[in-house]
């Protein structure tokens, strides 16, 4: 007979198990918020794929894993020592059979679990070709990503945001002249580094258009975690007008007026440029501003696209983004005696001049 | 040679001393300096280890007080890289590893009927190198910037010149020269341990008769003696790009990132299990004693893990699914790591069994032994999770991984550390920790661990990549972020339960009987704490578990009976009046202090590119070489 103590305990012991228990499956089953970054929220091919392949792989490992658990927890009381019980407990030194069979089961169910692992990783390392495949060259810079749409016919640079059509595949190529970044879109596919001297493929779709964002996961440097990106997918209509905004070029007035008004003074277009098609590129060590005002966010997709975020952005860039000692980065112009209006025209300037649609800007009508 | 103690004041003759002469203290500070006694080095080991426990579980606090919301500005993110990036290096290279060599140091050579281990002065030298090279490492925070390229110190970024800014500071500089230095400490810890553990045994002590707990660390032992090279090789290359401009890993000059991360990963692989080994090595020896069983399958767990040794040199490149090595070489890594969870799971299917059945006493250690194969277990199904490579794109460099492998070197190695620290507090201070504390310690430490790591999982899955110092409000992190950071500091609260009651103990804890435990193995058929010499009379081994079978046998149905005590089974007292006094003992000496003090001399020379200061701990080295190969083995005095 178990005393009075004992059996609360035991039932407090068994509450607070099965609470865990619960919470635990039940956090198994949610599939967490809806951040548009989340992989258990698959919106294109590869994830789904990944998700396919995952989803019964984890359910095994929770089952494994609850079960190992429980019985440790079983063992350890089962088997617990009573007061006043002098009994000693028979001296088994092993068993063949069953050290056997613990081998032999694990392994059986490794190798069911290695045929369709092999099989998905042939298959995600397939670069499609096609007429209806986009190719875009991703150049990861510290930190922002630099985009160049390399395909017939739509030769341009943009950066931080990739517009994608969807159902169509897109096959990345990334490059890196400075460290190792990682490319991760985790809606729409894994992750793939991009090391220097090594460009490798990530190829991406999206099933239905929307926002997908994603960020560097490869830790490179100071500003890492503000090393941003988003994918924005569009029917094929929307994308082909994106397409041919992008490769609208500013009107020559408007490259004289930024160069002789704001570049010269400050030097932007040391590292900048405000054209964007390959055939006159000029530099491309900052983000392409041809079209920056169509963006939805700057700096590294950190800061949303908006008249004060911009003009806080060009008169103290290190004070909103903190990049160490890295040499050539975007300097603090305040220190060198911008002021804050000159700086907010400078703002306007690239949020209204180089929008398609400066209407879509509030600050701008 | 000295004989001990009392004897050798006896024996003290008015010879005129050279600087050479082996010192004689063997109380107070300089005796601890010059020991070469394996218990107090171990003593040395585990202390400064746990100090940098300490400093490294802050620096995680540091680190979760930062990203308990979203936008956090507790931390700047220059220190909040740092911090990661120190709390990474110091939790591996100044705890785990050394933890290890300090439970290594002391139980090995008592497990197996020694009086020291083989080479003592060049142990003393393993635990000074240690312990300059942490304040080496650390001394970096004020002189000019700590490492904050990740313990992982990934080329370029940490290999790209100062002059470019890729890392600000001489960190990565610190961080290079720093790590050599550790490595030179652990390769000659493990060709130690491997001395000592083949040729210094008991008379009757086979290979199969030894504790399993002593296997281990045999093969951690090969393990690091053979990991430790490719990554003191890639650290000098990194070194040397950063400042002689070589091009080792510089893409645009022909040399390539990923040699690093090869070279890096057939050190870092292997790593993982000299970390994991001895925490499975200790707790092999508790489950049987708080079972009151022996070890179920004792050849099959040794032979496991003797296997996860061996495999665990095929499986780096499972850290670079992500890096571009193309499919197949994903597949074949892919297959390797599924491989090595098999020993891994007979180990645990073994543990279990070997409780089963028993007569189970929860006491703390086993407390802390049983939430090691549960959460352990936990870790290591993340980590097959992590060998399915699609779904590894997805999890590596998340939280995820940030989840896996806390579960397997905080469930796990903390852990078994915990209950060894429990297990043999008696053995080597002669008192027993608080029992009531002990669960307390225990039952925070399981809440904590279990509230900080386990949302992490899900972290990684909802898109929340490692080593980002801050993330956006609007991503739905922060709750379990929040959480994370509550479990942290409920850790902390548990490890201060430890503190005070090491402490207390100390100062007033209860004596602890000579056998706490009912224990199975060598070390505790002597006193506690064990005279310098561990046993008056080197005891013959008959069987596996000999003090166990110096006690009990099985009678026909294999259950146990207590045999009469008798001469073999008796432990010797703690102050013996007739101490033997003709036991010769290595000697104390200076050299092995003075030898490793040449080297963050070096170390400080080579980061800051002062010659003449190499030069200077060069000429130390070469002074404390020659004098530790020519000074006298023998004191004259006799």
């Amino acid at each position: 007979m178990l005393d009075r103590m004992q059996r609360l305990r035991r039932g407090a012991l068994t509450g607070v198990g099965a609470a865990a228990a619960i919470v635990l499956l039940a956090s198994c089953g949610a599939t967490g918020p809806d951040n548009e970054q989340n992989s258990l929220h698959p919106a294109g091919s590869a994830d789904h794929t990944i998700m396919n392949l995952f989803t019964p792989f984890f359910w095994i490992a929770v089952v494994i894993g609850v079960a190992v658990l429980a019985m440790t927890v079983f063992v350890a009381l089962r088997f617990r020592a009573k007061p006043g019980d002098d009994r000693e407990p028979v001296q088994v030194h092993g068993n063949t059979v069953l050290e056997i069979s613990w081998t032999i089961v694990p392994a059986l169910l490794l190798a069911i679990m290695a045929v369709p692992t092999v099989a998905t990783i042939f298959s995600l390392a397939k670069i499609p070709t096609g007429p209806n495949v986009v190719h875009v060259h991703v150049d990861a810079r510290q930190w922002f990503w630099q985009y160049e749409y390399t395909d017939k016919g739509t030769d341009f640079y943009t950066a931080n945001e990739l517009h994608i059509p969807v159902g169509q595949p897109i096959v990345l190529t990334l490059t890196s002249s400075n460290v190792i970044h990682s490319f991760w879109v985790p809606e729409l596919a894994g992750k793939k580094d991009v090391v220097p001297g090594h460009p490798n493929t990530l190829t991406i779709e999206a099933d239905k258009p929307g926002t997908y964002l994603g960020q560097c996961a490869q830790y490179c440097g100071i500003s890492h975690a503000n090393m941003r990106l988003r994918v924005i997918a569009q029917s094929k209509a929307d994308y082909d007008t994106w397409v041919a905004q992008q490769q609208t070029q500013l009107s020559a007035a408007k490259v004289t007026q930024f160069t002789t008004q704001i570049s010269n003074q400050w030097g932007c277009l040391s590292c900048h440029s405000v054209t964007n098609l390959a055939s006159n590129i000029g530099v491309t060590i900052g983000p392409n501003l041809t079209h920056v005002g169509d963006r939805e966010a700057f700096a590294g997709d950190i800061y949303p696209m908006t008249l004060t975020n911009l003009t806080k952005w060009v008169y103290d860039a290190p004070g909103r983004k903190p990049h160490g000692d890295l040499v050539g980065w975007m300097p603090d112009f305040s220190s060198r005696g911008m002021t804050m209006t000159q700086a907010q025209q400078i703002a306007k300037f690239l949020l209204c001049e180089t929008a398609t649609d400066p209407n879509s800007h509030p600050e701008c009508r | 040679m000295t004989t001990v103690e009392d004897a050798s004041a006896l024996f003290q003759a008015p010879v005129k001393r050279s600087i050479l002469d082996r010192p004689r203290a063997t109380t107070g500070a300089w005796s601890w300096v010059t020991t070469v006694d394996h218990k107090k080095i171990a003593i040395m080991y585990g202390t400064t280890a746990m100090f940098f426990f300490l400093v490294g579980g802050i620096e995680a606090l540091m680190l979760r007080i930062q990203l308990a919301q979203p936008n956090g500005t507790f931390l700047s993110a220059a220190r909040y890289n740092e911090f990661f990036t120190m709390h990474g290096t110091t939790m591996i290279f100044l705890m785990g590893m050394p933890l290890a060599a300090a439970f290594g140091n002391y139980f090995i050579p008592l497990m197996i009927g020694a009086r020291d281990v083989a080479f003592p002065r060049l142990n003393m030298f393993g635990f000074w190198v240690f312990l300059f090279g942490g304040i080496f490492l650390y001394s970096s925070f004020v002189l000019g910037g700590a490492p904050d390229g990740g313990w992982f110190g990934y080329a370029p970024l940490t290999s790209t010149p100062l002059s470019q800014g890729f890392l600000p500071g001489r960190g990565a500089d610190f961080w290079a020269v720093g790590l050599i230095m550790l490595g030179i400490g652990s390769v000659a810890t493990a060709i130690n341990f491997i001395v000592t553990a083949l040729n210094m045994r008991a008379p009757g002590m086979t290979m199969m008769k030894m504790p399993v707990f002593v296997w281990m660390m045999i093969v951690v032992a090969f393990l690091t003696l053979f990991a430790m090279p490719p990554l003191t090789a890639a650290l000098i290359q990194v070194f040397m790009d950063r400042n002689f401009h070589t091009n080792f890993f510089n893409a645009a000059a022909g040399g390539d990132p990923l040699l690093y991360q090869n070279l890096f990963w057939i050190f870092g692989h292997p790593e993982v299990y000299i970390l994991i080994l001895p925490g499975m090595a200790m707790v092999s020896e508790i489950l049987p004693v708080f079972s009151r069983k022996p070890l179920f399958g004792y050849s099959v767990v040794v032979f496991s893990g003797i296997a996860i040794g061996l495999l665990g040199w095929g499986v780096w490149a499972h850290h670079m699914f992500v890096s571009g090595i193309g499919p197949v070489a994903q597949a074949a890594f892919s297959l390797s790591t599924m491989l090595i969870a098999i020993p891994t799971g007979v180990k645990i299917f073994n543990w279990l069994a070997t409780v089963w059945g028993g007569k189970v006493r929860l006491a703390t250690p086993m407390l802390f032994a049983l939430g090691f194969i549960a959460q352990f277990t936990i870790g290591g199904l993340s980590g097959v999770m992590n060998s399915i490579v699609p779904s590894d794109t997805q999890q590596n460099d998340t939280y995820f991984v940030v989840a896996h492998f806390h579960y397997v070197l905080f469930g796990g190695l903390v852990f078994a550390i915990f209950g060894a620290i429990y297990y043999w507090f008696p053995k080597i201070s002669g008192k027993m920790l608080s029992e009531y504390m002990g669960k307390w310690n225990f039952w925070l430490m399981v809440v904590g661990f279990n509230l900080t790591f386990f949302p992490m999982h899900f972290l990684g899955f909802e898109g929340e990549p490692r080593r980002t110092y801050t993330y956006p409000s609007g991503m739905g992190w922060g709750t379990l972020n929040l959480m994370s950071t509550i479990g942290a500091f409920i850790i902390a609260v548990s490890v201060l339960v430890f503190l005070v009651n090491v402490i207390f103990t100390i100062r007033r804890g209860e004596l602890a009987p000579e056998d706490p435990w009912d224990a199975r193995t060598l070390e505790w058929l002597t006193s506690s704490p064990p005279p310098p010499y561990n046993f008056a009379e080197v005891p013959i081994v008959e069987a596996r578990d000999e003090f166990w079978h110096r006690k009990y046998t099985e009678d026909d149905e294999g259950r146990l009976v207590k045999l009469a005590p008798s001469a073999a089974s008796t432990i010797p007292a703690r102050r013996d009046p007739n101490e033997p006094h003709h036991i010769h003992m290595p000697s104390p000496s200076y050299w092995p202090f003075v030898l490793a003090l040449g080297l963050p001399i070096m170390g400080y020379g080579f980061v800051f590119k002062l010659y003449w200061l190499i030069g200077i701990g060069a000429l130390i080295t070469f002074f404390g070489l020659n004098a530790l190969t020519t000074e006298p083995a023998t004191e004259e005095s006799h």
